[in-house]
């Protein structure tokens, strides 16, 4: 799967978790830009990713994740 | 709204919770207020946002209070000025075998040792509860404790003093029975939950590291679906009546088109057999209170037929209303609605038939359909559903049943048997011997085929040779089922005399060997004898053709007071019986006199 396919899909699990269809993530979006993105909603976000691509992320990248980019990275990596 | 019914999506709920708040809070439905304060021994945000979608969804918008991480005990116990202020109509528990911090950890716990923590872990909880009920005197719903994942000692962990399974099995048991003599306390019981799911699915340590959740976030839903269920009954918004179709959902086979004795109920095939558990299994929701009803595709005099089948666990009478005709089943489940006095969002409907499910769901999708695929993925779906939670019995009904509960166990502690009669005695047999009824034909055909131990000739007959013995004035037939205080064995024993002057010989005995040692076959051989007697027979011959698989019964005729008048080298024997002088050798199986049909 290429990048921008990974991000369409991504961009699909935001819109559905925080319940906004106005989203519009990149690489370089981050929890501030984004209002309801709190530690709560990130335990969700995370397993809703983890269950739209089928991959699980390792316990330090729950929690060192800086950006979206690297969350795409990761999905990336995982080959999904 | 059918996304929040068991079976449900989980991941889909997680993600999709606010969209799902959002159009159940702007349906229209008037609902109950609620304040409802969730206490929790780990991070419990998931589970108040999937409880309050799965309680609006049952008529009650919840309002919540939730405690400070771990703070369970202390909120409860000293009490919080926030908690004081928010006067919660229920508090929920929310703690797990997380929160269990006396468990067991050396190997060399003692017995006494394990009983102390036991005691004094059972007393942090006892405390929270007793707190609540002095502060607020409102329905307390607790969970109950899920077994760990990890067994250091294995199979020795369930039972060893420092096991951590035996542990927290104790703990249920005292969490259970608390809640029996306790009014106002209710088990969300994660114990059945989290096996049902399957503990590798259920744990997840990672989720316990990263976030303080004790689960995996994936099976919150469940958790808050089955403490939802419970709320909403104590609320009395459990549905109140199971409409069912009849055709391959009661029964296997089409009754208008295969008649009363080509449909399947009973314990003579293994569908008959899922048909019969799954009768009985919903006629257990009657005696709870629940309504039964009946909506179904046939003309009334065929439905009835079906439920009077001799075999069929419910009959007419235990519906309140029964719709048999060719109309559309949404209007008859609205019509049965409407005489009862009751609103269809009260019917849990069950049909085999999904297009028929696709039609009440669409024209009344305030009822909840069952789509009976299998009988047994119907009775976990209708309980799983949680649509009858139980949670009000009265106190006197709990006294009573406690009471008998200790009656039970005495007697279970005195009963020693002194001989094998006594406990043929205990079993409570009755059986019914006939003639060859036609709805038992099939069967008797099936058992002439299959039966080699216990059969003197095993003689093999097919169905039409079974419809002329049946027909034939020559033959005495007898058709033997056995019913026990454990429940019906059905059809068991077929006897086939020939009839000739004043002899009768016996061309067919056999018998099912799941009711051998019962003395049915003595049962058989009095109902042999009186109609031998009522027919001026003065002689039964008996004859044993030896098989590889029928010794069991070589010596039989003899065991039964036959006289030999043959025995030939290949193990065959010829036997002999006059009826003059006999008596009745049966003392344990008393004559069943109900009518099955």
């Amino acid at each position: 799967m290429n990048r921008e396919e990974v991000i369409r899909r991504l961009n699909e699990v935001f819109r559905d978790v925080f319940g906004d269809d106005s989203i519009s993530v990149s690489e370089e979006t981050t929890s501030a830009d984004i209002e309801d993105w709190d530690s709560i909603e990130h335990i969700n976000l995370i397993g809703s990713v983890e269950s739209e691509f089928g991959m699980k992320f390792k316990m330090r990248e729950v929690s060192g994740m800086k950006n979206v980019g690297e969350m795409i990275r990761i999905i990336c990596e995982r080959g999904c | 709204m059918k996304e929040l019914v068991f079976p449900f999506d989980s991941r889909a709920i997680l993600r999709n919770k606010r969209e799902l708040k959002k159009a159940l809070l702007n349906d229209g439905t008037a609902r109950i207020k609620k304040n409802i304060a969730v206490l929790g021994g780990s991070t419990a945000d998931h589970v108040v946002s999937m409880l309050r979608l799965f309680l609006l969804n049952n008529g009650i918008e919840p309002h919540f209070y939730k405690s400070e991480y771990n703070k369970f005990y202390e909120d409860a116990v000293f009490g919080s000025p926030e908690l004081e202020a928010f006067k919660p109509d229920i508090v929920f528990i929310h703690t797990t075998s997380r929160n269990l911090s006396l468990m067991p950890e050396r190997v060399n716990t003692t017995a006494e040792e394990a009983e102390r923590l036991l005691d004094e872990q059972f007393a942090v909880f006892s405390q929270v509860w007793e707190g609540i009920d002095q502060r607020f005197g409102c329905p307390i719903v607790q969970n109950n404790f899920e077994l760990p994942l990890f067994r250091r000692t294995g199979n020795f962990d369930c039972y060893s003093p420092s096991g951590q399974a035996a542990f927290i099995n104790r703990m249920n048991v005292r969490l259970a029975d608390y809640a029996r003599t306790h009014s106002n306390f209710y088990i969300n019981d994660i114990n059945y939950l989290s096996a049902a799911i399957g503990l590798e699915k259920w744990h997840d340590a990672e989720a316990w590291y990263l976030y303080k959740y004790a689960m995996s976030t994936s099976v919150i839903p469940d958790l808050a679906y089955s403490a939802a269920c419970i709320i909403k009954s104590i609320y009395g918004r459990n549905h109140k009546v199971i409409d069912l179709d009849l055709d391959n959902t009661l029964w296997g086979g089409v009754v208008g088109d295969d008649g009363v004795d080509g449909i399947e109920i009973g314990q003579e095939t293994p569908v008959g057999q899922s048909y019969s558990e799954f009768q009985s299994f919903i006629r257990g929701y009657k005696d709870y209170g629940v309504l039964l009803a009946v909506c179904s595709k046939n003309d009334e005099e065929n439905a009835l037929a079906g439920l009077r089948h001799p075999c069929s666990v419910l009959g007419p009478d235990d519906f309140v209303s029964i719709k048999a005709n060719w109309e559309s089943k949404d209007s008859n489940i609205q019509a049965s609605a409407d005489e009862l006095g009751l609103l269809a969002d009260s019917f849990v409907f069950i049909d085999d038939n999904p297009a028929e499910c696709a039609i009440i769901e669409a024209q009344l999708p305030q009822v909840q359909t069952v789509c009976l695929t299998s009988v047994g993925d119907a009775m976990y779906a209708l309980s799983r559903g949680g649509f009858f939670e139980v949670t009000s019995v009265s106190e006197d009904d709990l006294k009573r049943s406690r009471m008998y509960a200790e009656n039970a166990q005495r007697a279970a502690q005195q009963k020693k048997f002194s001989s094998y009669s006594d406990y043929l005695e205990s079993l409570q047999m009755y059986a019914k011997i006939t003639d060859f009824e036609p709805v038992y034909r099939q069967r008797i055909t099936q058992l002439t085929n299959k039966s080699n131990q216990f059969n003197l000739t095993t003689k093999r007959f097919t169905e039409s040779e079974i419809e002329e013995v049946s027909g034939s004035p020559d033959h005495i037939r007898l058709c033997g089922r056995l019913t026990d205080k454990f429940g019906d064995n059905g059809i068991v024993s077929i006897v086939i005399a020939r009839c000739e002057g004043g002899d009768a010989h016996i061309e067919l005995w056999l018998m099912s060997c799941r009711v051998l040692k019962r003395d049915m076959e003595l049962a058989m051989l009095d109902e042999l004898v009186a109609k031998c007697r009522e027919r001026g027979i003065s002689r039964i011959f008996g004859y044993y053709y030896k098989t590889p698989k029928n010794s069991m019964v070589a010596g039989l005729y003899e065991s039964f007071g036959f006289e030999p008048v043959e025995k030939s080298e290949n193990g065959d024997s010829v036997w002999v019986l006059p009826t003059e002088g006999y008596t009745n050798k049966n003392k344990v199986i008393q004559k069943d006199k109900r009518s099955y049909s």
